[in-house]
């Protein structure tokens, strides 16, 4: 744990730097309104990456997850309008339960197979993808059309100031939920034997069996966990851009699996933490949101995205070997 | 109140056609240290998966405590008190000291939290209990391989085991660790509880055990009090066969050029100026502790290590081989160390890892020339005496001495006229190792080769060469030949270099 820990640190270094950096090219950077739309672009992919954190330390990994997110949302969306319904306890229970399900698929090939994640929630997105816009259409749900008790949800805040411009930027109270996801995560991989199954079967499997781990319930745990995570993530994403788009999330594993590596994570299972995770989060979408602020190309936003999962991965790769020497 | 723990009565195990175990019977007493010995495929591993409930015997009886078990399943012999420690140990690397210690009997107890304190004082208790201070919220991957296997025990002994099952304990352990070990394996007996080492380090085991018990396939071949046998007592239980050997003394003709000349050979830092010299037909040894220099001197004649010397000459020509491909070219060879990692493809043929050092030669154009592969790697299959079905078998498949002859056979295929051997028995087992050293002898006498064996195990270097030089420190300290070449003089000189 120790290990961890300084794990952890070398992060909020890194962050801290990285802040001072961004900090120094832009004095924007400092501003309430830029620090609140932060926060606020941390939630969503905040919550899908403690759902990847749990599946990288089981050693598998998900790229599935924003098909079942853009899934649960567009359901969940599409049945409400359809049914003329409006809340917000029961959508958001139901696209869970779809992401549970959609969880629920990975967690039974790759168990019952034995075949390696990455194809199998490869095969999954597709599916998802498809059968989402074949069956459903791709028409995106409009402001005009969408619940209005989940607009309200999505729109409250926690506190609200007046920035320098003169308009009034508001902290969303969605970060709550977001902290909320990120302490009960913490204490189950913590605090249960379930949590720390899971990293026992991502240190190694075969004694994870011999242990007594139950391998099978892990595994469905994990996956259905995820989905859950996924699930839930894509109606509050919803909730908060007023809309609902079949096709959204396209392109995010790769963010949200860097930001999870870049978070301390280990490629090869066993290793990684709630708080690193949520620091990684940070850092990423940091660094994203300050190339939109320096108005560099969305093109060149990729190439940074795409070093920094290499850089990342190379830097943990690194730590895991040396400490097998 | 039976004698013994536990008991197997006239077990037999049957895989397919094969018998794995045929009508024997084992009796371990409590707070017995007990050896069990056999060579590869001798029906060690099975028995001890029969006694650990993992395989279920055709015939036979189980006794615990002198009642008859029936069936025994992998959970009810836990609770009996039964622990396996394996050879990889079965740890958590990414987990603490604590956590693997406690995660075991957590599970067992069937507990839904993790108790964090619990698990610390557990840890804390049980390594007290073995007098061993190791750091209890390292991680395991952190410790050495003695602290792993501590940890090991100490599950052991949390899961309340009566009898410790230990696989081949020593392999990775240093003389030292050893000593530890065994000095923890007694504190255990005082303790009451019964240990079976699982060994063919012969040594070792006349050291510790009280004990014996040796298979041959799938035999009980001898059993008794550990005094009563002797190595060579053991050694012939175990494979059967008298395993004299007389010493190597080839006759070399002093005209002849030397087929490797060295001198004041240097790698920075570690190899201080080492001059040697290899004539064909001649076994030189080399002995001396880890770190003493002698990998990296091998690595240099082999053009792997960036070296410096006044001369090097192959067969009277001045030359150095700066890469390995000029040095397989100039006709050395060298079956490096830790085979499975420098050296053999597992997944792949024994034949494909034979002709993988000569493929340049059996090109005809863009292709490899398939028949004269088959003939070569066909013939040195037969001369390795390789015990698999075909030279298409995996060498995966292949136990640690037929592993070691693909190498062997594979640097042969080369013409190789120096070959350099680094541990050549390592993980090998006895009757394997006799079979190898022949091969290598052979080769010697008859062929004319010129041989450079690195080993740790002493014997096997005084009954095989001709020379023996030890060495420390990056230099030749001593050298031994003829009369003075003995076992004691050799431990003797390395005793004194520590």
């Amino acid at each position: 744990m120790r290990s961890l820990q300084s794990t952890e640190a070398v992060i909020a270094a890194v962050l801290v730097v990285v802040m001072l950096l961004i900090g120094l090219i832009n004095p924007a950077f400092w501003g309430v309104d830029n620090l609140f739309s932060l926060a606020r672009a941390n939630v969503v992919i905040g919550i899908m990456a403690l759902g990847v954190l749990l599946i990288m330390i089981s050693g598998g990994i998900d790229v599935s997850f924003p098909a079942i997110s853009a899934a649960a949302l567009y359901i969940t969306v599409r049945t409400m309008v359809a049914l003329d319904y409006d809340g917000v306890v029961l959508p958001f229970i139901a696209a869970s339960v779809i992401g549970v399900l959609l969880g629920t698929f990975n967690a039974f090939i790759i168990e019952r197979f034995r075949m390696i994640p990455l194809i199998v929630t490869l095969g999954t997105a597709s599916i998802v993808r498809g059968l989402v816009l074949g069956l459903l259409g791709t028409s995106i749900v409009n402001i005009n059309k969408m619940p209005k008790e989940l607009i309200a949800f999505g729109k409250q805040d926690l506190v609200s100031v007046t920035a320098q411009n003169g308009a009034t930027v508001g902290l969303t109270a969605m970060v709550l939920v977001y902290i909320g996801v990120a302490v009960v995560m913490h204490i189950v991989l913590r605090h249960t034997m379930m949590g720390r199954s899971v990293y026992a079967y991502g240190g190694d499997p075969e004694s994870a069996r011999r242990a007594g781990v139950n391998t099978r319930r892990t595994i469905y745990f994990v996956y259905c966990t995820a989905g859950l995570l996924a699930g839930f993530a894509g109606l509050l994403h919803a909730s908060m851009i007023w809309q609902a788009n079949p096709r959204d999330f396209i392109g995010l594993e790769l963010d949200v699996i860097a930001a999870v590596v870049l978070g301390g994570a280990s490629i090869f299972g066993g290793r990684g933490s709630v708080l690193g995770t949520m620091i990684g989060v940070f850092t990423l979408v940091m660094i994203k949101n300050s190339l939109i602020l320096m108005k560099v190309d969305t093109t060149w936003q990729r190439v940074v995205v795409g070093v920094i999962i290499i850089a990342a991965t190379a830097i943990t790769a690194w730590r895991d070997r040396k400490k097998l020497v | 109140m039976s004698e013994y723990l536990i008991e197997l009565k006239n077990i037999s195990k049957r895989f397919g056609g094969v018998r794995a175990l045929d009508d024997v019977s084992i009796a371990i007493r409590p707070g017995e240290i007990h050896c069990l010995a056999g060579e590869n495929g001798s029906g060690k591993s099975t028995i001890i998966k029969v006694m650990s409930g993992i395989y279920t015997p055709e015939e036979g009886e189980i006794l615990i405590d002198g009642n008859s078990v029936g069936r025994l399943d992998p959970i009810q012999a836990v609770h009996r008190g039964v622990q396996v420690i394996y050879q990889d140990f079965s740890l958590f690397g990414n987990l603490t000291v604590a956590e693997n210690l406690a995660l075991n009997t957590y599970l067992l107890e069937g507990r839904k939290r993790m108790d964090w304190p619990r698990a610390r004082s557990m840890a804390r208790e049980v390594l007290a209990r073995l007098d061993v201070e190791i750091d209890i919220d390292a991680d395991v991957e952190s410790l050495p391989a003695s602290g792993k296997q501590i940890v090991a025990i100490a599950r052991a002994i949390l899961a309340e085991a009566r009898l410790i099952i230990m696989d081949e304990p020593t392999t990775a352990l240093t003389r030292h660790e050893v000593d530890a070990l065994f000095a923890i394996v007694r504190d255990l007996k005082a303790q009451g509880i019964a240990i079976l080492f699982v060994s063919h380090k012969m040594r070792e085991m006349l050291e510790i055990s009280e004990r014996l018990t040796v298979f041959r396939n799938g035999r009980k071949v001898a059993e008794g009090a550990m005094r009563d046998f002797d190595e060579p007592a053991i050694t012939r239980a175990m494979t059967g066969l008298e395993l004299d050997e007389e010493p190597y003394a080839p006759e070399i003709d002093p005209a002849a050029a030397p087929a490797l000349e060295v001198g004041d050979l240097r790698v920075a830092g570690i190899v201080h100026g080492v001059s040697l010299e290899l004539r064909p037909g001649e076994i030189v040894g080399i002995s001396g502790l880890i770190g003493s220099g002698r990998t990296e001197l091998a690595r240099a004649l082999f053009g792997m290590e960036k070296a410096v010397a006044r001369t090097f000459r192959v067969a009277g020509r001045d030359v150095f081989p700066r890469s390995v491909q000029e040095a397989i070219a100039l006709g050395i060879a060298y079956v490096p160390e830790d085979r499975l990692s420098e050296g053999l493809f597992l997944t792949q043929s024994i034949e494909r890892n034979m002709v993988v050092s000569i493929l340049e030669r059996l090109r005809s154009g863009l292709f490899l020339d398939r028949k004269a592969m088959r003939d070569k790697t066909g013939q040195m299959f037969r001369d390795m005496q390789i015990a698999a079905p075909s030279p298409d078998t995996a060498v995966g498949n292949l136990s640690g001495g037929n592993a070691q002859r693909v190498m062997l056979g594979r640097w042969l295929l080369t013409g190789a006229k120096i070959l350099i051997l680094n541990g050549p028995t390592v993980g090998v087992d006895v009757g394997s190792k006799a079979k190898i050293h022949r091969i290598i002898r052979d080769l010697a006498e008859k062929e004319g080769l010129a041989v450079l064996m690195i080993s740790d195990d002493v014997p096997e270097l005084t009954g095989n060469c001709n020379r023996i030089h030890v060495m420390h420190e990056g230099r030749f300290v001593a050298e031994f030949r003829g009369a003075d070449m003995t076992e004691d003089n050799i431990n003797d000189s390395l005793k004194a270099l520590r």
